[in-house]
């Protein structure tokens, strides 16, 4: 039996469980002896010009071994990092004439002690002029305050403007709804804060430890900002605690750490604190949506509107590119006569944006649910009849959208109709119906999401492939190199698998090995959701290729035709056909030569998982609180090779997509002060506040790989983020509520349920 | 979040306590289970140059029985608190209220001395403390005197304490059987309450509706002169204007006084057994 598809624990576990993973900050190197240690002086001021910097009480403390500022770096400026984007929005290293975010890097102190850091970036003295700070996606709009006065606007890119819109779209519906939704800005909150380390001595290479999702891209960064030969950078990567889509390339703190390393011939060790990493590692989602939907009264969608205004915070990152993926995926599974979208991107005084679990996806999924629902309550519809009636029906050839995408495979009413059959969806609303009869305080609320996304869409380095190394050693090992990189996902264990079930090896004799530029050059790294399909796929590709050099080599060792060679997957090792006793295994082939393949397996383009997910909560609609009782997730990603680590990246991703319905924002105040700096106040879920999953399974593969799969790593942020919130809005519609925004923290969800009992006293109604 | 250079010095007695106090006058601050001190000082919002470690003097850890009070020593821990027999049976709504602050970690080194000392308006024991009617007994160089939990708490992390003084116990009402009340609000398991209640024989206080755990006494009235819990908790917020913050306006922390005050009068009268 083939071990693919099997639940085999994860290789990595043991040792993490017990020893721990040697992450960044514990890292032991001989390269690393006597390092000095780094801390970055960060602005406390959301937007000002920088009079002065004062350095030199810093430098009479003992132990403080060099202090910089802006004019001493002499590195590239970092240019806005897409073409489209306006290039002037430029950054340096260290703020130098202003600074645009609370955290923003502003002087670096070298200190030979990492426990005087604090107590000699304090001693940096800078004076600000303050300026307004711009927070809020529409008044940074509105280009009254700039953040480059040179520059003339705070529009990073438009993508497509009000111009392109048809004044006549909604002409030919009976109902129109309109409503404004907030995606808000959301901290990735990794377990592992951000750290790195550098060895840089004199006329040699640079030597730079990242945690990071992918070595390559790293150092491709690193060198680019360095402005070197990327010939002269080797990047490796610890343990890594976390990513979630902020630890691509190189962050400005590693740039100057290794900067720092070659202009002291010292090496260097930062690490920050979780503060810092609140202020300062990218954040996430931070979209206004107006979404504007029209139909009939029975039930059919016919037009659908998106108009976006994205937040990239201080400088444009990633987070720029991001709406653009919403505008992709705007119709979602559903069938419009005609969908259109636009998306705008401004810069506020904020923490840069960049990719979060799900990246623009998620943004996409959540407009068009709320404004499924929104409709569904204007017409008096059962929100899933609306679905229902609307989605794309089933395919089995790749289904081109207005948009662009094209989606490999789906079957979305299935999915639908499978997470409304596990949950006793009729019997829920029984149930909902007898509690707003009896006026209980708990009041149900059943939420439900249809989605479809995009994995595998590229890599780091571009093109949707990946390569992998596979060798077998004479005794019996093996070793992959993988240019994925996994923190958390469990390549260790799903890369053995692959190769295992080709070349008859346990897994327990497979070592994975990932995150070295120096063994693996080439590599995409490990996000949106590409690793399985592209990486998995380069392992069981090479090892393949594998067996194939050793039938040649085998043949010739036992004097037999390749024809008549046949590989035994028991013995990992070939047999002549009708000659029992000639044998030979693939261990033993490596002894006279070393047997080892490199493979590139290319992907024809992005796949599209899809699924439905039924959220079921209570509000105390005398308090406003709603808590998670139950979510029903259908997630179908095509073939699952192993459901230990498949449903992993769905319990990670559903808690994370609740959390943003529920908790989650990142707040700054009209200064630009985050609210929100410490785990006492940004609020993720805990265990206790969610409930045991129920995941559902469905199996549609996809064509685009040999074993048809697809991911799985950000379902659960697409999925259960807007079942979760339509849920909240659920329970409380008998009130008179249609739209409550996200977070729906108690506050918001008792205010809404005022407004709406106002509105309807107002109205003359009852409520 | 690594504190300003500090010394530390542990204290070995009450006694000691005084002595090491008096040597290091205001530069110093005491330490007890650090879970309020300590991560101020991590960002540095305090920097006191020396810590006197009062954690380990076994004289003031203790809960016992003094005629128609129960005594607890000021560095019991929050867990302790939770878990005594003689609490959970003679002051249950103590026992209760211990066992919802933060996490087990944070209930294992967190004192009673600390939190109430600290005086947080967010905080549990302090309302807990003020509902049960408590006393504080608080040691300084000329003895012992006794301050109600009411006149304790003075305005944010702000008591009666003199700065040469320490609590070092706490003394409350034997009342088994009374029907207790205690409702914290909060987002998630772990945190701070939003508004808090406790409630015990007719007395009320709230937390985090004010600068100090606050008394609706118009609730208290409308109880004592007969009215209906509905009534009552009606008028719980009468007087109160607690400050809006990014988890609660004005308005809504009202609201939930009002809420949550019938909830906990409820739950005390289908408790009361006396
Ligand atoms: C993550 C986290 C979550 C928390 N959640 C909650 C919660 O939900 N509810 C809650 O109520 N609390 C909560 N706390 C606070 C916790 O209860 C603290 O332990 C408590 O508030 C302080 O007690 P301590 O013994 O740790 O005091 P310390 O931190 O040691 O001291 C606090 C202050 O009191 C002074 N002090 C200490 N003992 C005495 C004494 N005997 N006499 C005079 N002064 C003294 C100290 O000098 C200091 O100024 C939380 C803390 C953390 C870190």
């Amino acid at each position: 039996m083939s071990i693919l598809g099997t639940r085999v624990v994860r290789n990595e576990d043991p040792e993490l469980l017990t020893k721990g993973g040697t992450y960044t900050d514990d890292l032991i190197d001989e390269r690393l002896d006597g390092a000095a240690h780094l801390i970055f002086v960060r602005s406390p001021v959301a937007h000002a010009r920088i009079l002065s910097i004062d350095t030199s009480e810093a430098l009479k403390l003992p132990g403080v071994v060099a202090v910089y500022t802006a004019a001493d770096v002499d590195l590239p400026i970092i240019n806005p990092p897409m073409p489209m984007f306006n290039q002037d929005m430029t950054q340096t290293p260290l703020a130098s004439d202003k600074v645009r975010y609370v955290g923003e890097p502003v002087a670096i102190v070298v200190c030979d002690d990492p426990y005087i850091r604090e107590d000699a970036a304090e001693l940096v003295e800078v004076e600000y002029d303050i300026l307004p700070a711009v927070i809020g996606m529409p008044n940074a709009a509105k280009d009254e305050v700039l953040l480059w006065e040179s520059v003339g606007t705070n529009t990073v890119v438009d993508f497509g403007t009000p111009d392109d819109l048809d004044p006549n779209l909604f002409d030919d519906c009976e109902v129109v709804v309109s409503h404004l939704i907030q995606n808000q800005r959301i901290h990735p909150a990794p377990m592992e804060s951000r750290s790195g380390a550098a060895s840089w001595p004199e006329g040699e290479r640079l030597t730079a430890w990242i945690p990071s999702q992918g070595a390559q891209g790293a150092k491709a960064a690193l060198a680019a900002q360095l402005g070197i030969d990327a010939a002269e950078v080797h990047v490796l990567t610890p343990d890594v605690g976390g990513a979630f889509g902020a630890r691509f390339g190189a962050d400005v703190e590693m740039v100057l750490t290794a900067w720092v390393a070659g202009k002291l011939h010292r090496p260097m060790r930062w690490s920050e604190t979780r503060y810092e990493n609140l202020l300062a590692m990218t954040h996430g989602r931070a979209q206004e949506q107006r979404v504007t939907i029209g139909g009939s009264r029975d039930g059919n969608m016919k037009k659908y509107r998106l108009e976006v205004l994205a937040d990239c915070g201080a400088y444009p990152k990633i987070g720029g590119i991001l709406p653009s993926l919403t505008r992709l995926m705007t119709p979602g599974t559903y069938v419009f006569d005609k969908a259109e979208s636009i998306a705008k991107a401004v810069v506020t005084n904020t923490t840069p944006i960049g990719a979060y679990r799900g990246a623009g996806r998620p943004e996409a999924t959540a407009a068009i649910e709320r404004a499924v629902d929104i409709f569904a309550a204007e017409i008096g519809m059962d929100p899933a009849d609306v679905r229902r009636k609307n989605l794309v029906p089933k395919f089995t050839e790749p289904h081109l959208t207005a948009f662009g995408a094209l989606y490999d495979s789906g079957d979305y009413e299935t999915a639908l109709n499978k997470a409304l059959e596990a949950a006793n969806y009729e019997d829920l609303r029984k149930e909902q119906q007898l509690r707003r009869e009896r006026g209980d305080a708990k009041q149900l609320g059943i939420g439900m999401s249809s989605y479809v996304e995009i994995t595998g869409a590229g890599s780091e380095s571009g093109d949707p492939n990946e390569n992998a190394t596979v060798e077998v050693h004479p005794d019996g090992t093996v070793t992959i190199l993988t240019g994925t990189s996994p923190h958390g996902q469990g390549h260790a264990t799903a890369w053995a698998m692959m190769a295992s079930d080709t070349l008859g090896i346990g897994i327990d004799k497979i070592t994975v090995i990932h995150g070295d530029t120096d063994l693996i050059p080439k590599g995409g790294g490990t996000g949106g959701s590409r690793s399985l399909q592209q990486g998995g796929m380069a392992v069981q590709k090479a090892s393949i290729e594998l067996v194939d050099i050793a039938r040649t080599r085998a043949a010739e060792l036992l004097e037999a035709n390749e024809a008549d060679l046949q590989f035994n997957i028991d013995d990992s090792g070939f047999s002549v056909a009708g000659v029992p006793s000639s044998t030979v295994t693939l261990a033993k082939l490596a002894e006279k030569e070393r047997l080892f393949i490199n493979a590139v397996f290319a992907a024809p383009g992005a796949t599209f998982p899809f699924g439905a997910h039924l959220a079921v909560v209570e509000v105390d609609v005398e308090t406003g609180k709603a808590t998670l009782e139950r979510i029903f997730c259908v997630d179908d990603a095509g073939v699952v090779m192993n459901p230990l680590l498949f449903d992993g990246q769905r319990h990670g991703g559903i808690a994370q997509g609740a959390a943003q319905a529920f908790l989650e924002e990142f707040i700054y105040d009209e200064d630009g002060n985050p609210l929100t700096a410490s785990f006492a106040d940004y609020p993720f879920l805990s265990a206790t506040e969610v409930p045991s999953f129920d995941l559902v399974s469905m199996v549609t593969p996809t064509t685009y790989n040999p074993m048809g799969v697809k991911g799985v790593g950000e379902a659960g942020t697409i999925g259960a983020t807007p079942a979760v919130q339509n849920a909240v809005v659920d329970a409380v519609s008998h009130l008179g509520v249609r739209h409550i925004d996200m977070p729906t923290s108690p506050r918001v969800v008792w205010e809404a349920i005022e407004a709406a009992r106002s509105n309807s006293n107002s109205n003359g109604k009852v409520a | 979040m690594i504190p300003a250079p500090f010394d530390y010095v542990r204290a070995t007695s009450a006694e000691h306590i005084l002595e090491l106090m008096a040597q290091h006058g205001d530069e110093a601050k005491l330490l007890a289970g650090g879970h309020s001190l300590l991560p101020m000082m991590k960002v540095r919002l305090a920097s006191p140059t020396v810590l006197i470690d009062i954690a380990s003097v076994p004289e003031l850890s203790y809960v016992k029985v003094d005629g128609d009070d129960l005594v607890i020593g000021a560095t019991t821990s929050h867990a302790t608190v939770a878990n005594s027999d003689l609490i959970q049976a003679d002051a249950p709504l103590l026992s209760y209220a211990a066992a919802q602050i933060g996490d087990p970690q944070i209930r294992h080194r967190g004192t009673i001395g600390g939190s109430l000392a600290h005086s947080d308006p967010a905080a549990d024991l302090p309302m807990t403390l003020v509902a049960l009617d408590g006393t504080f007994e608080l040691l300084g160089p000329s003895g012992t005197r006794s301050v109600k939990a009411e006149d304790f708490f003075i305005g944010y992390f702000e008591t009666a304490l003199e700065h040469d003084e320490i609590i070092s116990a706490v003394r409350v009402p034997r009342r088994p059987g009374v029907g207790w009340g205690y409702e914290k609000f909060t987002r998630r398991a772990n945190d701070w309450a939003i508004v808090g209640i406790a409630t015990v024989a007719g007395r009320v206080a709230m937390a985090n509706m004010g600068s100090i755990p606050a008394r609706p006494v118009a609730t208290e009235q409308a109880l004592a002169g007969g009215q209906g819990i509905a009534e009552a908790a009606a008028l719980a917020a009468d007087g109160i204007e607690p400050a809006g913050d990014m988890h609660a306006t004005t308005a809504y922390r009202q609201h939930l006084a009002r809420v949550l005050t019938r909830r906990a009068l409820e739950t005390a009268a289908s408790r009361n057994q006396a």
